[in-house]
Formats: C-alpha cells, structure tokens, sequence
C-alpha cells in the first residue's frame, strides 16, 4: 500500500493522477478463516483492525450483506462524546474517543476528527441534577467534562435562545475534547489498513446460515458459498436479532428505525455539537455548511431504514424553538438507519451460547462515537477470550440483573 | 405512518393516536421461576424481520389496549385483535398466511 502524504498528493498531480492505488482490495471469498467478521461497518472493520494492529491475527474476512459502511456508518450524525455516567461506558467511550485523536495518523487516512466540543443542554431543573451528576462522575472517572451556565452556552452559541418559550436554557454539560468526524472516512480509513494487513474485505456477500457442530461454529453458509472459521463476529447492528435467529439463540434486542436530516448549506454559523434532550433534538454544522440533525426513534420495531414521519416534524419543531434561524432553512435529505437497542440503553460485547461466536451489539442510537474503543475491545474479547473494556457489557448481565443503565444519561440524543 | 384499527372501540386512525407496547403474547413469569424464564419474561424478544405481533394502545382514543399483527418490513398491517388473548385468533394468522404464504411462524409467540 502507498502511504498518502503531501508528498504523494505532489507526486500524482505531476503524474495526472495515475498512480493511485485501489484502498483495499475487492477480494474473493477463501474456504477457510481464523476469524469472520459479519458486518463491514465501523464496528466490524474497527474488530478486524485491531485483531491485526493488538494481536497479529490477520487470516480474518469480514463480510458484508451491502456496500461498505453503508449501514448505520454511513447514516450517523457522526458526534464523538464519552460523557457517560456509569465506570463501564466511561470506560469504552473514552476509550475509543481517545483513540479518534489520533486515528488520521495511525490509518494514514484523513478521517477529519475535529474535537470542536459537544454540548448537552439542561433545560429542566431535573436535568440541571442529572448533568452535575454526571460531571462530578466524569471527574472521577478521568472525563474531562465541565458544567457551564446559560451565560456560556450562549457565548459558544451565539444562534441559541436561551429564552425559550417551554424550556429555557438552564445551562449545559460541555465536553470540550468531544466532538465531529467524517463518518465514512472511518469505514474506509480501517478498511484500507485491513485490506494492507491481508483481510478479505468482501463486499455484497450476504450471511444466509452460521454453521455448528456440536455446539461449535464452524463457519457460515454465504449467498458466495460455504466458508469456514474457528472464530465469528456478529457485528451487524439493527439486523443483530436476524443473525442470532441463524445461531440460535435469542438477544434482549429490538430494532427501530432511527431519522437524521441535513438542511441546505449555510455559511459557518455554529463551531459546537449541541443537544437537547428535553426537546429532543440535536444539531452540528458538517464542514459543507450543512446542519446535521439528529432526530428521534419510530416508537415500534422495524427494519424499513426511513422512519415514520410525524418524527421529523418533532425534531424539527424542536429546533426551531431552540434555533430560531433553523425556520429559514430548507430540509435537503432525509434518511434512517436501523437501531438496536437493549433494555438498559448499553451495548452488548459478549461470548455468547455458540461456542466460538461473539457479539458486539445493542450500540443503539450512539454507536458512532465507539467505534475505536468497541474494535479495541471486541478484539481482545475474540482473541483472548475476555477484555476487561468488556467484561460488564457481557450478555449474563441481563440475567444478574446487572444492568449499565444509561437511559436515564443518554435519553434518545445518545 | 401505519393506519391501524382499534378493535375496542373501532376507530381507524394513523399511527400518532396510539402508542406501541412492544412484543405481544409475553409468556410472563414470576415466584418460582428460574432465573432464565425470568430473563427471557423481562428482556429477550423476538425481533423479527418480517412478521410481527406486537401490543399496542389507544392512547389519544378510548386509552385501551390491544394486539396487532404488522410486518417489520414493509410496515403492511395485517390485522389488529383484542388483548383478551393468550394466542393468535386464527383468523388473524390466516390473514398473514394469505399475505405471506411461505411464513414457517417466525416472530410468533414460542
């Protein structure tokens, strides 16, 4: 693989551009892997990664129904945040936050991450409780997160009303480091690093069958063959009940869809992430000019990546409230993804009763942001057997009665 | 937006006059049960892609509720039934089977 640089961007505008290379390779399905990635989403690719980069596993295929992060990767409104409230998604978020600073250099891939910070709005006297809270948590659990007043919200947020007519601002929780990445980016960036590694890569090979033997996998039967594996990753977001059905066995999971819009491109106007969770709404400037904006779940299960539309009509009623100018604009697309949330609102990292398949899933509506930290810790689960990123997400957690509850934390904005 | 029919008081409305209630027919355990079945009562669920049985409310209307049998796809509804259930009426699975006549029960209550 050529590196990119400034130097080969010289190099190949001297050349008419004919010496690029492909990213990865488009490469065929082998009879056998150590390990099968399902899913070549951030999360899949990001597990193949570091399975390579941690632990030198690198006879992995990661196999993938459609195109190339063109799930929930490519449907996001791409915030990075690690403002969590409870030890475990401290824990992996800041993780994967942390390895998003410095993720451009290690794919030599411009993945664009600009930690511009994220804020979430108080905008009830229980919210302004809720986010002291977590602030003092953060501090503990080495977060560096800051509760500011509606004076500073303002000042960072110079579109803001702070004198809404429901709920006004009553201040924030700011996350300076957090912040915004290109979410594609990402998905090619890791893809590129695990083509280099020698990873199969195969794009529109759809999983119809996971194979066992006697309580083991085997492999998977494909819509391009049979292959063969002694390790598989389920890393399949909304369709993870879909896979499980295949393996047997039953995940605390429902998918929903879940909307994001984009308006037409305006000149710069807000450097910040902002969320309104009692609003519900959420909102950021892509670096086309573009309002990115986050809106709310269907509140039934279903796979049909639109949403139902009175939904928009919430989101956007929302922001007007909270970003007066947000009238003026025009809506340019619209689009969903498909969820899959858990009953405490946290994901789903486990062995499960298949010997030898994995899971990682339950991201919900804020699996972007832990792509890195999720990869890190997904590989180190698959190869050595437990992570302790891991440890607390584990399927039996729900059977204990161990639950990371961060629906309280999260709300929907997640 | 799903149009769904109110089997209580038989009002068709569209969808942001009820509220979804999630997977219907919950076989539901209690004292005495093992911690699995006590699981499988709390968290796990079907989650089908495809078809689904699932429990709704009349929220804006006469506030009760009610099942409804809906494909997770296409959003096609393909019948609504009283709550006063523990099993599919047959009229209802013979509505999905003539909409869907390779469905093997996928997402129906086990």
């Amino acid at each position: 693989m050529k590196k990119y640089s400034a130097f080969a961007v010289a190099r190949e505008a001297i050349r008419h551009h004919t010496g690029w290379q492909r990213a990865w390779r488009d490469a065929q399905p082998k009879k056998r892997y150590d390990v099968i990635i399902i899913g070549a989403g951030g999360h899949g690719l990001a597990t193949a990664y570091y399975l390579g980069k941690n632990f030198g596993i690198t006879n992995v295929a990661i196999l993938e129904k459609g195109w190339l992060g063109g799930g929930n990767t490519g449907r996001n409104t791409t915030i990075i945040r690690s403002n969590y409230l409870q030890d475990p998604s401290a824990a992996i978020y800041e993780k994967a936050r942390s390895l998003y600073e410095t993720m451009s250099q290690d794919l030599n891939y411009n993945v664009m991450f600009s930690p511009r910070g994220v804020i979430m709005l108080a905008q009830t006297h229980h919210e302004v409780r809720g986010y002291q809270r977590t602030a003092h948590a953060n501090a503990l659990q080495g977060v560096q997160t800051e509760f500011i007043g509606p004076e500073k919200v303002k000042q960072l947020v110079p579109i803001i009303n702070i004198d809404g007519p429901r709920y006004p601002v009553l201040g924030g929780l700011w996350q300076q480091r957090g912040g915004t990445a290109r979410h594609d980016a990402v998905a090619w960036g890791y893809a590129r690093a695990c083509s280099d590694m020698g990873m199969d890569v195969i794009q529109k090979c759809e999983v119809t069958g996971i194979r066992q033997d006697n309580g083991k996998v085997t492999g998977v039967t494909t819509n391009r063959g049979d292959i063969d594996c002694d390790k598989l990753g389920i890393v399949v977001a909304g369709h993870s009940g879909h896979l499980a059905d295949m393996a047997g066995f039953r995940l605390p999971i429902e998918s929903v869809a879940l909307q994001a819009l984009v308006s037409e491109p305006i000149k710069p106007c807000m450097d910040v992430v902002v969320m309104a969770n009692t609003v519900h709404g959420y909102m950021s400037q892509s670096d086309k000019g573009e309002m990115v904006i986050g809106g709310g779940t269907d509140g039934y299960n279903n796979y049909t990546q639109r949403g139902a539309f009175h939904h928009i009509e919430e989101t956007v009623r929302a922001l007007v409230e909270t970003f007066p100018m947000v009238s003026r604009l025009k809506m340019l697309r619209q689009w969903g993804g498909i969820v899959d949330v858990t009953g405490d609102r946290s994901p789903i990292l486990s062995k499960t009763p298949v010997d030898g398949v994995f899971v990682n899933c339950g991201w919900g509506t804020g699996g972007f942001k832990a792509i890195p930290g999720s990869g890190w810790a997904m590989a180190e689960l698959i190869a050595k057997g437990r992570s302790p990123l891991t440890d607390a997400f584990g399927l039996n957690r729900f059977q204990e009665g161990r639950f990371i509850d961060e629906s309280v934390a999260a709300g929907v904005a997640h | 937006m799903l149009i769904l029919t109110c089997p209580n008081c038989g009002v068709t409305a569209e969808e942001t006059e009820f509220h979804a209630g999630g997977e219907a027919h919950l076989k539901r355990f209690g004292p005495g049960a093992t911690d699995a079945e006590f699981e499988s009562y709390l968290f796990m669920r079907e989650n089908p892609k495809g078809v689904h049985f699932e429990r709704w409310r009349h929220v804006y209307g006469c506030g009760k509720w009610f099942h409804a049998a809906r494909d997770t796809v296409t959003l096609e509804v393909f019948g609504t039934y009283t709550a006063q259930t523990s099993t599919i009426p047959q009229d209802i699975l013979d509505k999905v089977r003539d909409r869907r006549p390779n469905w093997q029960g996928q997402g129906a209550p086990r």
